[in-house]
């Protein structure tokens, strides 16, 4: 691996909450650019909170977290700013703005590009207006530039939601739940869309996931996480029913249909 | 313990006797206040002159009826003048309410000791009536159409900024991350995330307050701060009740008349 592929190095990285509960007990994360890796565990075990430290949603509370190179950790104002640009986040399809139109929802992608009057004006370079155009397309909402996001459906939401980040034209890709609340089909197109799109753009992705299914079919690599601390990492094909126990807890985890009791 | 084991089921009741009884006695010592008030208002008041007041009301009607057109003439202006008091101080109490509003929200305020600052400011604003300040700021910037602006304007700040920075509090927080993980400026997240969310309720206060504010700037004159309630006064002084109905029918389709107004407003950007 060489140093210049190496998208995000994250080293004993901890969160405590005001109180003194900590949520994350010094997690160690290499990402190569290209990578797509998937964090699965139960509700609680930190894996919004990962996300949140990496872009400085949330302050981290030790530790180190390098995106090329480059400490982003502790960041503050235009500095965090301008690392947030190149770092995309996707997020359950609730976080579009409603009663924004779906080009100025992506657009949005734009802003730490922008200055405050040319935004608030609504005018956007030339250069990104078109990128909002092709990405559009690209996720299959040709023509939907006009329509109000609340007016969209869950899984066309969830495609503008990936197209605003795209727009930012980020390194890394931070994707919080992106399949929550949608039908198990709607779930899958989008993963399969967000795959190719991390292939397209040689990204490095690092997505929260609920669907152990999902994380097995479109991942390169599995972190399991239980109460703030990795207790599994390896390929896909790793996360035998004992690791599954160890990330969630014990569990029958066979697909099969429940044996016919009274037989 | 509302629970309780009667020949081995369980029994599962609202309250336990102890709050029922709690209950009970709030409900009677309500009752002692409310017996206890309405013999002080009747020591208080002279029952000879309640008991014809249908009389006087009969009395009043018939000289009221009929209004007297004639005087329409003479109320245009103090009528342009009311519309004017309660649009011009809308304006600005909306100009003054929405920064106020984003200072006292738990969720934009730059630090609570703002917060706590605005909150008091908007307390004032609201305990004080706008016949209050109007009487106040007569006397600062003497009788006219000045005063009643300004009465109007101080009153709605508190009004407006309430509920504008409460409708702030209750917004969708997802959104608002994602502006702020673009790498959006404070401004923008404002801007983008969060002004979008509570546009519909920042139209809807306003139109309502300007709405009440139409009828709340028809009594200011009253006091000499401008408007129709000027010649109301007069009216009244002189005993002239033709022109008093006149006055009553006017303010009346005028109030109907904003009501519709802002009943269409706030249905257009929902």
């Amino acid at each position: 691996m060489s140093g210049n592929d190496k998208v995000l190095q994250i080293r004993a990285l901890r969160k405590s909450y005001p109180g003194g509960v900590e949520v994350l007990h010094g997690l160690d994360i290499d990402l190569r650019a290209g990578e797509f890796l998937t964090v699965i565990g139960p509700s609680g075990a930190g894996k919004s909170t990962l996300l949140r430290c990496i872009n400085g949603l949330v302050p981290a509370s030790a530790g180190s977290c390098r995106l090329r190179g480059a400490e982003i950790l502790g960041l503050r104002g235009a500095e965090m700013r301008a690392a947030r640009r190149r770092i995309g986040m996707i997020f359950q399809a609730h976080a579009l703005v409603d009663r924004l139109t779906v080009m100025e929802n992506v657009l949005s992608g734009r802003l730490g590009y922008t200055g405050f009057w040319s935004s608030w004006a609504r005018r956007f370079p030339p250069g990104d207006v078109a990128g909002a155009f092709r990405l559009l397309e690209r996720v299959g909402l040709e023509g939907y530039e006009d329509r109000r996001a609340d007016r969209l459906s869950g899984g066309q939401r969830q495609r503008v939601g990936i197209a605003r980040a795209l727009l930012q034209s980020p390194e890394l890709l931070l994707v919080d739940e992106p399949t929550a609340s949608l039908d198990p089909k709607t779930a899958r197109q989008i993963m399969r869309l967000l795959r190719e799109l991390a292939a397209e753009n040689n990204l490095a992705v690092i997505a929260n996931l609920h669907d152990v299914g999902l994380a097995r079919m479109f991942s390169d690599r599995i972190i399991g996480l239980n109460a703030g601390t990795i207790v599994f990492e390896g390929a896909p094909g790793e996360l035998t029913d004992s690791e599954l126990s160890t990330i969630y807890g014990e569990e029958d985890w066979s697909t099969e249909e429940v044996a016919d009791v009274s037989a | 313990m509302p629970v309780r084991e009667e020949n081995a089921t369980k029994v599962w009741q609202r309250r336990t006797p102890r709050g029922r009884l709690a209950l009970w006695a709030g409900w009677a010592l309500a009752l002692a206040v409310l017996v206890a008030c309405a013999r002080q208002i009747s020591e208080g008041t002279l029952w000879v002159f309640v008991a014809d007041a249908h009389r006087q009301a009969a009395d009043l009607l018939a000289r009221m009826v009929p209004p007297d057109p004639g005087y329409m003439g003479v109320l245009w202006r103090p009528l342009w003048d009311t519309v004017n008091i309660a649009t011009l101080g809308t304006l600005l109490a909306v100009a003054a309410a929405v920064p106020l509003a984003f200072l006292a929200a738990k969720n934009t305020t730059p630090h609570p000791a703002v917060r706590q600052t605005a909150l008091l400011m908007i307390v004032s604003s609201r305990s004080i009536n706008t016949l209050i300040w109007a009487i106040l700021f007569v006397i600062l910037f003497g009788p006219g159409v000045v005063a009643g602006i300004a009465a109007i304007t101080l009153r709605s700040i508190g009004f407006i900024a309430k509920l504008l920075y409460e409708a702030v509090e209750e917004i969708a927080v997802d959104p608002v991350e994602a502006i702020r993980a673009t790498g959006g400026s404070p401004g923008q997240v404002l801007t983008y995330g969060i002004f979008p969310q509570v546009f519909p309720s920042f139209v809807g206060v306003s139109v309502f307050r300007w709405d009440i504010n139409i009828r709340e700037s028809t009594i200011v004159g009253l006091v000499g701060a401008g408007g129709i309630g000027l010649q109301l006064d007069a009216s009244v002084n002189a005993l002239r009740w033709s022109q008093v109905s006149t006055i009553l029918v006017i303010v009346f389709l005028m109030v109907v008349f904003s009501e519709w107004i802002s009943a269409r407003v706030r249905k257009a950007v929902l």
